[in-house]
């Protein structure tokens, strides 16, 4: 299978700070790819670099064969790239329909917007009979349903969650998992950022480990579990 | 009765005008954290093309078009050429370029037409007045509060249901954010400017409809006024910008109009304690912006 989204010796620097330091991945069509470790080992900066969000210090990000490396963020929703970023961060002030509205900003035809409208009330019936409401008036569970749906207005091809479950009840993030899976089924690439470990390598069909901006290892779920290096990523860096 | 009422009147219609000019201040600052204090200038743009069209015979229904797209096209050229270079700078650095770019314009306009204020030809029927309840109504004070309220409703429309006034709104809350969507930095700036850019070329023809004269420093008493309107509002914040602006009107108005001429000469300070007061008790404003941060590009 052919490469979707790679990177090549990527570097991401805040001042004196090296949040990410030579890091490479390769991801195919159709694949759940996890970014797994501690709190600040570089898993957020990551998925900011790949979508322009903060600048790259050195290395490639290459997407669909492109280069994408510093290219504007606002250019890469319509090309098909997109990331649900972390702390969920729907437009408060806007209603649940205008936030998606803007996630589907990309879209110029009219029923491709409708068609995005209705897959995502599909996915998230709640969303539906919220639409009118401020979206800072909902609950954290449906904000984050908001903000994955958003992202999805766009029809990524790839989509990037940076912790699409953190701070949910149970119930609801067995279902954030298992959207990840339906939306696999929908050819949706996922890149996936994620503190709960153990649920990620039940759905995920690689993983790659970091420690301190560095990947200490990859691989299958199974591979990795077994290895002691997943326990050290979390722990020793702890 | 009949003063208060006539007070009223004028209230609104002075109100009316800050509030445009505050609102126009409100949209750029709530998007890119600027207070553009050029804002002004793009007023006295739309009142020297008034003056010309006047001098050229056209008509008064011609002209103000043209003002308008006239404070329209320098608000976008200022965005252009001024303030996208500075556009990742600290705030400091873009409030001095926006004094820059108000200093530079006001010596232009003394150079290339005259430091000295100019008459504007205005409609005959601008200085009438209508009967009302009672109330002598000048024409150009009704005008502005009808232009004030069909501004606010299109400016209502526009940012609530067009695509490009929602993704203002969204850039306004999480301008990174609004970028991932797809939503270019570079257009909810440009159409941030052109709107502010409107709001000031509708206050200006407000402006010189009630004194039928402009010179090279016409917007910066009401530009200078809006701003203290908008902090009164809530910096940011357009509802704000748009209570504020009328609360100032009122506050102007009533005390030139209610206060005993041996106060008259404190008219100014009384005015201003009265919004400190305001601030002492709300020091985030009327209504005050949901996102306060004003987070940079
Ligand atoms: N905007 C920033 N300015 C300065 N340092 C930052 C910034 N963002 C992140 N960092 C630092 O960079 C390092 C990596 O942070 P990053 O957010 O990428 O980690 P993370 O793996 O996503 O952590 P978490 O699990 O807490 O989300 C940390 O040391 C963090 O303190
Ligand atoms: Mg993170």
């Amino acid at each position: 299978m052919q490469s979707l989204l790679s990177a090549n010796d990527l570097h991401v620097s805040y001042g004196a700070v090296e949040a990410v330091r030579g890091v490479s991945f390769d991801i195919r069509q159709g694949e759940i790819v996890a970014f797994l470790g501690a709190n600040g080992a570089g898993k957020s900066s990551i998925m900011n670099a790949i979508t322009g969000l903060v600048p790259t210090a050195s290395g490639q990000v290459m997407f669909e064969g492109r280069d994408i490396t510093g290219a504007a963020p606002e250019t890469l929703a319509p090309s098909g790239l997109t990331l649900s970023p972390e702390g969920r961060r729907v437009f408060g002030t806007l209603s649940v329909a205008d936030n998606l509205r803007m996630g589907a900003f990309a879209l110029n035809d009219k029923d491709a917007v409708e068609a995005a409208y209705a897959r995502v009330y599909e996915l998230f019936p709640i969303l539906l009979e919220r639409k009118d409401q401020y979206a800072g008036t909902l609950s954290g569970g449906q904000q984050q349903m908001l903000a994955v749906g958003r992202a999805l207005m766009s029809n990524p091809r790839v989509l990037l969650l940076d912790e699409p479950s953190l701070g949910l009840a149970p119930l609801i993030v067995d279902q954030i998992f298992d959207l990840i899976l339906k939306l696999r089924d929908q050819d949706v690439t996922l890149l996936v950022v994620e503190q709960n470990v153990a649920k990620t390598l039940q759905v995920a069909d690689r993983a790659y480990v970091l420690v301190n901006g560095e990947v200490v290892e990859q691989g299958k779920p199974a591979e990795l579990s077994a290895s002691g290096t997943m326990q050290d990523a979390y722990l020793g860096a702890n | 009765m009949d003063i208060f009422l006539q007070q009223t009147v004028n209230a609104l219609a002075l109100g009316g005008t800050y509030a445009l000019l505050a609102l126009g201040l409100a949209v750029v600052f709530s998007i890119m954290g600027l207070i553009n204090f050029a804002h002004g200038e793009l007023m006295t743009i739309a009142g020297y093309v008034l003056m010309y069209c006047g001098i050229a015979g056209l008509s008064f229904v011609i002209a103000v078009p043209l003002a308008l797209l006239a404070s329209v096209v320098a608000a976008v050229l200022m965005e252009r050429i001024a303030f996208r270079p500075v556009r990742n700078g600290s705030g400091a650095t873009m409030l001095v370029t926006s004094f820059a770019v108000a200093m530079i314009l006001q010596v232009l306009f003394q150079n290339l037409i005259s430091t000295r204020s100019q008459p504007v030809l205005l409609p005959a029927m601008l200085s009438d007045s209508v009967h009302i309840m009672g109330m002598v109504i000048g024409v150009n004070k009704l005008a502005a509060i009808i232009a004030t309220v069909v501004m606010l409703v299109f400016l209502d429309w526009f940012m609530k249901h067009q695509k490009t006034g929602i993704a203002m709104r969204a850039a306004a809350e999480d301008f990174a954010v609004a970028r991932l969507m797809g939503i270019r930095a570079n257009t909810v700036i440009a159409g941030a400017f052109a709107l502010s850019g409107l709001l000031a070329g509708v206050a200006a023809v407000l402006w010189v409809s009630q004194r039928a004269s402009v010179d090279p420093l016409m917007g910066f008493m009401p530009v200078l006024k809006a701003f203290i309107a908008a902090i009164l509002g809530g910096l940011g914040s357009l509802r704000g910008a748009v209570a504020g602006g009328f609360l100032l009107g009122f506050i102007e108005i009533y005390l030139s109009a209610f206060l005993p001429p041996e106060m008259q000469e404190f008219r100014e300070p009384i005015g201003l304690g009265i919004v400190v007061l305001v601030l002492l008790f709300r020091p985030n404003g009327l209504i005050p912006s949901a996102t306060l941060k004003a987070e940079k590009v």
